[in-house]
Order: structure tokens, then sequence, then C-alpha cells
């Protein structure tokens, strides 16, 4: 039997910006994803400190007017780590907001009965857990960078039933971890309340390498990151035959334009695999590529589409 | 003499890797025990640890015959398509009559709230309920009676999460320090390809090596990963990736970017924890020796007594039981740690 998949069901998302760019630069690459990049939602707001969301704060309604205006969905995504007085009154403004997706259950007390994603630091790993928050109104689920092959096969298929899209992180680095330390702050000798935010020196967060001098890790205030970079490219017909519709890219410092254009391309079958990955390659990262977490091996390595 | 401390009798929660250890606990004062079974469904799926379901409806006999309770914890996230597993671990744990279920999944919580109304659920810290909202959610959603706090708040925000939430409060007091909010946390697999969240292991042995250079430099691994290196005579750390030493560009040295392996020691703080509302205080380690478990049970066995009795908590040192011997306090005296 044939699989018909509707023109155009694919959509391209850019998750939110995960570091602490200068408020300036944050406006203008979003300005910039506004009017050139093939990307369908944008999901915008400080998800890691909510010690730097009022820098970002005087240009939010500018730059949400401007995504919209251009025919973009503009979805609030909330904070991952919510202990303090001002994490809970972030969490709570954004839960005013239109769209929202959470990061944390701390969200769902103001979503519930109403349209909302689910984000995904909030662990989605199986039908049961899908079923429960689709009766709370998610109508959106962004899975855990490490799920496997398999079980997306499974819980995108549950999620159908559910009338629940399914979306998943294709491009970027891969959230690890979440602490209550700042460990920006910690390698300067601060404290996350003394922070300074140093963490502003690093547009992609800052590497950490192994004794052996070899690149391992990404710090980003509380958060920890893998050093490679996410790329499902060579994954994306597979991902679309079990029900995937939205594909994920996660904001780094280089061309994020050129990076939804690749995967938009791929999605619509106008380049290959091979094409998708070179396209990538030729940007010139930082670091290597690696999608072991979706073929449910180890999460640093890379196989290549053709051996699968 | 009660009403001049103003705190109620906290439940010392203990740990049990194994029947024998669960024994050993209870006998040196557990008001509590919590185990998991030898499968994916518990966070500590260790071989040679954890519970056949024989083994846990004797423990069960053992631990209440003495007047302990025993807690079941189901706390990592089944994958789609495996839930059957998590789901026969609640059926047992209500069959058997276990006191409680300590669940960190949506799903599983659901699950053993639907099928069986009268289980007692408890939040893991694996859940990462960290507000008042998030753990209001749980209670409402699934009736959860207490929620194991993640080791990220001061002994005062706890005191005030306390006023907000319906539920009782179990703190961690002694053990690891836990640095990733757990349940969080993927950098096992990232070098392993074995989930914490999913198979319900961190730093697997398996994939553990120690590596010995000409100079007797030891050298420890996780997977191809140098997580340390120890001089002779230095005392080699498990290595795990949140307590190992890297390079980064703001450091001339190589560092402990997160934090140095030391253990979380709240002994100094047990009043403290006491008047904010604990409920329920919480000793880690159920991979730890039997040994290691008396020892500690009996210390805050007696602290505990002799703070009811209105005393002060005299303790013999734990320091020797901490890992490299230094401990903290972690987050819970001061945000400065933070």
């Amino acid at each position: 039997m044939e699989i018909m998949v509707e023109a155009g069901a694919s959509e391209v998302t850019l998750g939110p910006v995960l570091f602490n760019w200068a408020p300036e630069r944050w406006r203008d690459f979003y300005f910039h994803i506004a009017d050139e990049a093939p990307v369908e939602i944008v999901y915008l707001g400080e998800v890691i400190c909510s010690k730097r969301a009022p820098l970002f704060e005087p240009h939010l309604e500018a730059v949400a007017t401007r995504l919209a205006a251009a025919g973009k969905t503009v979805v609030f995504s909330t904070l991952t780590e919510v202990m303090s007085k001002l994490d809970r009154k972030l969490v709570e403004s954004a839960g005013s907001g239109d769209l929202v997706e959470a990061n944390d259950a701390s969200a769902f007390p103001y979503l519930q009965g109403r349209p909302h994603h689910v984000g995904p630091f909030i662990n989605v790993y199986n039908e049961r857990t899908l079923a429960v928050l689709a009766r709370g109104g998610a109508c959106n689920v962004c899975l855990p960078v490490e799920m496997p092959a398999a079980a997306i096969r499974t819980l995108a298929a549950a999620a159908g039933r559910l009338d629940v899209t399914v979306e998943v992180q294709v491009f970027g680095r891969m959230p690890l971890a979440l602490s209550a330390r700042c460990y920006h702050a910690r390698a300067h000798g601060r404290t996350k309340d003394s922070c300074q935010f140093v963490c502003e020196n690093d547009p992609d967060g800052m590497v950490l390498s192994t004794l052996e001098n070899k690149p391992f890790l990404t710090v980003n205030g509380i958060q920890t990151l893998s050093y490679d970079y996410l790329d499902l490219s060579g994954d994306l017909a597979t991902l679309q035959d079990m029900g995937v519709r939205r594909f994920r890219i996660s904001p780094h410092s280089c061309d994020m334009v050129a990076v939804a254009s690749i995967f938009r391309a791929a999605l619509d079958g106008r380049i290959d695999a091979q094409e998708a990955h070179a396209q990538l390659e030729a940007l010139r990262l930082q670091a290597p590529f690696s999608n072991g977490f979706f073929h449910g091996r180890v999460g640093n390595r890379w196989n290549w589409p053709a051996m699968h | 003499m009660t009403e001049t401390i103003g705190y109620q009798r906290p439940e010392l929660v203990c740990p049990a890797g194994t029947p024998a250890g669960l024994r050993t606990a209870v006998d040196a004062g557990a008001d509590a025990v919590y185990c998991g079974l030898q499968n994916e469904t518990n966070a500590r799926n260790f071989p040679g640890l954890n519970f056949t379901p024989v083994e846990l409806e004797q423990s069960l006999a053992y631990a209440h015959a003495r007047g302990a309770k025993v807690l079941l914890a189901v706390n990592t996230f089944p994958p789609a398509g495996r839930f059957d597993l998590w789901r026969d671990a609640i059926d047992l744990a209500a069959r058997l009559g276990v006191d409680a279920v300590i669940v960190a999944d949506i799903g599983v919580a659901d699950y053993a709230a639907q099928a069986h109304p009268a289980l007692r659920l408890h939040l893991s810290v694996q859940a990462g309920a960290s507000s008042p909202e998030a753990i209001r959610f749980y209670c409402q959603e699934f009736g959860v009676k207490r929620v194991v706090l993640p080791r990220m708040l001061t002994v005062a925000e706890i005191a005030a999460l306390h006023r907000e939430i319906p539920c009782e409060i179990e703190a961690f007091i002694f053990g690891n320090i836990g640095m990733m909010a757990e349940g969080r946390c993927s950098l096992t697999n990232y070098v392993t390809g074995v989930s914490t969240n999913m198979d319900g292991v961190c730093s697997p042995a398996a994939d553990v090596r120690y590596e010995q250079d000409a100079r007797h430099t030891l050298t420890t691994k996780l997977g191809p990963v140098v997580i340390d290196r120890f001089i002779r005579g230095e005392s080699a750390g498990y290595p795990t990736i949140c307590k190992g030493r890297y390079l980064c560009s703001a450091k001339k040295d190589p560092y402990y970017a997160f934090e140095e392996p030391v253990s979380l020691n709240l002994s100094a703080l047990l009043p403290d924890l006491m008047r904010a509302g604990v409920t329920a205080l919480k000793i880690e380690g159920r991979q730890r020796s039997r040994a290691y478990v008396k020892d500690v049970v009996c210390a805050f066995r007696k602290a505990v007594d002799d703070l009811m009795a209105g005393g002060d908590a005299a303790f013999a040192s734990l320091l020797a039981l901490t890992e490299g011997r230094r401990e903290t306090e972690g987050t819970f005296r001061t945000k400065r740690w933070r």
C-alpha cells in the first residue's frame, strides 16, 4: 500500500534560542527568520534562566509581531526548571499568552483545558503519558532528544489516534542535562546569583573538553548540552513514515536560514539525505554531527544514513 | 516537650539495595525502607542489586513484623511499547501490599491511580517537581501523597514550599549529591547508549574502565571518555560524568566543572529541615554496603530520637562514609552554592 503524504504536511519549526545572545542580536536574528526562513512555527522565550528574560523582554513584542506578520505561528516556551519566585512569575506570565509550550510541569496548571504544546524537557516517553497530557489539552509534543526510533514510531502512532502532533528535534546541540547550579558562573568563580551574565560570552555554549583535550560537552548556564550537533537530515523519510510532522531545528550562531532551507528542501524531497548532510557540513560548524540516540546507540555516534 | 521543639516526628527513610540490606536497615532503626525490582523499572538497575517478587514479598513480611514500611521505587520512564513491565511492577506492589510506590512517569502515575486507587503514591525525585505548581499538578491528577524534593532548594525555600502544597515532603539528608536534575539527564546515554531515564542506569559498571600507566597514574573512563585522572596515592572516584574533571576556556587547569566528588550531609541541618515541615528524611545509597547502611542509619536514628527527646543531635562523624571523605550541604543552607 502506498502511503500518501499530504503536500506541505511536514513543517520545519525553530526551537527557542537556548543561549544568552545580546538582545539586539537576538531581535535581529528573529527578524531575519521572519523575513527569510522557511519555518512554520517559531518558539520564543527564555527557557534556561529566568534572570535572562528581562534582557529580551523589550524586544519580545516586536519580534512576535514581525514573525506573525510573516505567517509564522508563534509559540511561547516556558522555563525548564522552576524554583524561585522569579521563575514562577515567568511561567505564570507565559501561561497567560496565546499558544504556549510547557517545558516543566509548573506550567500545566495554567494550561489545563486549553490547547498547548509540550516541550522536549517534559518526559513524554510513552503512550499513557501522552494520553494524560492530551486529556489536559496538549496538541503538540516535542519528544525528548534521547528517544530511539522504535519508541518514536509507537508513540507517533498513538499520537495520531489522540489528534496530537509529534515533533522531533533534527538539528542542533542536544540538551542533555539540567541542574540547580550555574556551571557558567562556576567556571568563572562566581555563583548563579552573582553571575554578571557571563554566559553571554558563549553564543553556542561553553565547550568542556576531557583531560585528553577532546571536546565533549557544552555548558549553557544551568544546562549541559552535547558538543556534537544533532543531524537527522538522513532520517527524515523514516520520521515522516512514522507520522512525525514537525521537525525542530535548534538555533545556533551559524546561518539558521540556511539550515532551515536545507531541512525544507530535504523534507520536500528536493535534495537527498547525502546532499542535505553535505550542505550542513558546508556550514563548517564548530563540532561534528551525531545521530546515535535515534538509532538506539551511543548518543554521540554518527551513523551514515545509507547504512540503515 | 513537643510544643517547644515545634516539629513532628520525621520518618527515617533508608536504602535497601538487597533483601539483606533491607533487614540491616530495618534492624538499625529505619522507619521505612525503599527498594526496587530487578529490572528497568527503577533508577538503580545495577547487576547484583534489587529484589525479585518473592524476595519483595518476604522482605515486606520482615519489615512489617518490625513496624517498618516498605516503599517500592518504580521511578523510571517506560518507553513506548514497553509499558507492560512498569504496569506489572505497579500491579505487584498493589498485590503484595507495599506501603507506597515511588513514581516519576506521568503515565505510570496515571496507571497506578486508575488501576489501584488505594495504593499510596509518592512522587520520585526523578519527576523533578521543584515548584508548588508542579507538585500540585501531580497531587491533583494522581492523588500523590508525598513528594521527594529535588536537591536544589534551600531549607528556607522548602519551608515556603511546604505552606503551598497539599502533600508531605521527603528530603534527602545524606548520600550522593545528585548534581543534575534527576529524570532530566541523558549524559550517560550520550556516551554509553544506556539511558538513565529508560533503563534506570547512571554510569553503568559495564562501561567503566580504570587504566593505570607506568607512573601509576590512574585514568577513569566511562565508555571511551576520560572522566578523571588520579596521581599515585589519590583515591579515585567512580567515574560519573557530573563528577569528572574537564578543561574549558575560562580555566587554566582541569577543574570539576559540575561538582567535586563529595557527598551530601545535612546532619547539621536536621532540626531546621524538621521545622521546615519535612515529613520524611531520606538516606541515599541502595548500591552501598550493608556496613555503610548500618552505620548511617544508626547515626541518623540516634540523632532523630535525641532531637525528638528535646536534646541536640550528637553525631558520631559520618565523614568516613562520604565520597572522597568530603561533604557538602549543597543547595540546602545557602543559595551561594548555586
